[in-house]
């Protein structure tokens, strides 16, 4: 019995939060190794991206709201996603045309695009800020719980509950269907394949009458997707604010890096990956301990590694220690 | 066909390419050849869209194509190949191949999701097309293989069937013979031959092995420095005095008169 609440705590605290986390992460870190891989440059502006399209989600939720539109039980904002979705690719293919491509043409180096993605950044963090706010903000509504702990507690008799939050189980659908659609995408069609191609190999592609400003606005449009959906997800899960989403490029680039750049299989190994380092580090294993450990050796502090206030600190070592022993990553990037 | 007027092409103060014309008439495979810096494939890059010349034209049927980009070059049906192969390299050999076709209604975003039949039968089509020049080149045992992995000379004949999957009507070929052995340089040869009588290709061909220029080639269109030095059959360029200095230097020259005698 003891085994099974330690189980359960286990699952509770630390397997659900790290799944929904690196679905979330995995998502983000898709976009920054796409555009890696087909634009060749870091694009520090994704975690701004991802609070833009957040932003946009956020009215057209409380657009519908207003109407009194919902989704039953499931959050409003699913269905404002995509409007969210459409305007972040407009906005995009805006930054594309007014600054992206004008670096193109110059063929200017990956480092000094890596510099104007971090202009591009700023400019689109302060536009979110100016439009929305920088408060938190809260726009999940629908059901909460799935299983609440209480319920799961009279289901089972056990001591320890296990609660699985509805934005927790969407973050993981909703993650799995666009991983699955992206795959197909890149994998089984004509346009996915010319964007590998492209990535694989730039001079061959052009001359077998790839068009790269084609490939480039598709790429565009599926950032925007990506990102889109990876900040919705993370803010129905916790809560959006505008200076957390600039926090999250640290962990998504250390995802992206952990799995190789440029490679999507990584992208979704290196979100896990992170995840689950980020909670189980910063997790008190107090609860668990206390149900394996015979009672002399029950800990009296709480026996968690890192204070979450230091979380971001585990994915910076965690990518330091990649760059040093393994640059390539874990799954060998660099081509799509 | 392809008419070159002038080119120039410097990088810094260095003048890769440097006034050099020429013209190349439809249905000739016509051999570029000059010792090593000649030129030849920067005048390649250049008429190719790769490089923008710094001066000078280039005329295709007349047409002013002078700094269009690879991609519109190619669906005007000016194909080249590299000096070392390129390829998809993540990519099977079939795949490699079929990637070329393009004009693909699978290429629109919008059908990629929506007009799936269209585009299936297009990708049966240009897969069938794409096994019949693998078989042409007598590399069809290897459509499954990952194009990263064959060896250099099949990359090569991987280059020359990209070319085969579109109606290309003139094509650059930058040493399809560089590092192949002799019996993979025949077959290469027996395609460019059947492709220019069959299918009515004009080639450009880049090489420094003289048999297989022979074989090819007429005209020749021997450069050196970044100028056209002599036009003319092998046996005219052979003989031209300036040819031969370029290519031994006034030290050899002699030498090779006395081999001749």
């Amino acid at each position: 019995m003891d085994f099974l609440n330690a189980l359960v705590a286990l699952a509770n605290f630390v397997i659900v939060p790290g799944l929904a986390y690196g679905a979330q992460l995995a998502i983000g870190a898709l976009g920054v190794t796409l555009i890696y891989g087909i634009l060749r440059f870091s694009n520090f502006a994704h975690g701004d991206t991802m609070a833009f399209g957040t932003m946009a989600t956020i009215l057209a939720t409380w657009g519908m709201q207003s109407y009194g539109i919902s989704f039953g039980p499931l959050p409003t904002a699913l269905l404002a996603l995509p409007f969210g979705i459409a305007a972040t690719a407009l906005m995009l293919l805006g930054t594309d045309r007014v600054v992206y491509r004008f670096y193109r043409a110059q063929k200017a180096k990956p480092v000094i695009l890596v510099i104007v993605s971090m202009g591009v950044m700023f400019i689109m963090n302060g536009v979110v800020r100016f439009i929305i706010g920088v408060r938190d903000i809260r726009f999940a509504d629908g059901e909460r719980f799935i299983i609440s702990a209480r319920d799961f507690k009279e289901m089972t008799g056990l001591r320890e509950g296990l609660a699985i939050k509805t934005t927790q189980a969407i973050t993981v659908v909703v993650a799995f269907v666009v991983v699955a659609a992206l795959f197909y995408f890149l994998n089984r069609t004509r346009t996915g394949k010319s964007m590998r191609a492209f990535s694989d190999n730039e001079d061959l592609a052009l001359l077998s009458g790839i068009n790269p400003e084609h490939v480039v606005r598709v790429t565009w449009l599926i950032v925007a997707a990506l990102a889109t959906v990876a900040g919705v997800l993370y803010g129905l899960d916790k809560s959006f604010k505008a200076f957390t989403y600039f926090q999250l490029l640290l962990p998504i680039f250390a995802s992206a890096v952990v799995g190789g750049l440029g490679n999507p299989l990584g992208a979704i190994g290196g979100g896990f990956v992170i995840a689950f380092s980020e909670v189980t580090i910063t997790y008190a294993w107090k609860k668990v301990a206390v149900y394996l450990l015979p009672e002399q050796l029950e800990p009296t502090g709480l026996v968690q590694l890192l204070s979450t206030d230091y979380k971001f600190a585990v994915s910076f070592a965690i990518l330091v220690v990649v760059l040093l022993f393994k640059p390539t990553g874990l799954f060998k990037g660099q081509s799509l | 066909m392809i008419v070159v007027e002038n080119m120039v092409k410097t990088f810094g103060g260095f003048h890769a390419v440097d006034g050099a014309s020429l013209e190349i008439s439809e249905g000739s495979i016509t051999g570029l050849i000059g010792p090593n810096g000649a030129g030849k494939t920067t005048l390649f890059n250049v008429i190719a869209g790769v490089l923008k010349p710094t001066s000078g034209r280039v005329l295709m049927n007349g047409e002013d194509i002078t700094g269009l980009a690879p991609h519109a070059l190619f669906h005007k049906g000016l194909l080249r190949t590299f000096q070392v192969a390129h390829e998809f390299a993540s990519m099977s050999c079939r795949e490699n191949l079929m990637m070329v076709a393009s004009g693909q209604s699978g290429e629109a975003l919008w059908n990629t999701w929506f007009g799936r039949k269209r585009s299936a039968d297009e990708e049966r089509a240009l897969k069938a097309k794409a096994d019949e020049v693998l078989a042409f080149l007598t590399i069809d045992h290897l459509a499954d293989h990952k194009a990263g992995e064959v060896s250099g000379g099949q990359k090569k004949l991987l280059e020359l069937g990209r070319t085969m999957m579109v109606d290309a009507r003139i094509v650059f070929l930058d040493e399809v013979g560089a590092g192949v052995n002799r019996t993979l340089l025949n077959t290469i040869g027996d395609a460019i031959i059947r492709l220019n009588k069959e299918r009515g290709y004009t080639f450009v061909v880049i090489e420094h092995d003289m048999d297989f220029i022979g074989r090819l080639c007429d005209p020749v269109i021997c450069m050196a420095e970044g100028k056209v030095l002599a036009q003319g059959t092998l046996a005219e360029i052979k003989a031209n005095e300036q040819v031969i200095e370029a290519y031994l230097g006034t030290g050899l020259k002699n030498k090779a008169q006395v081999g001749a005698q």
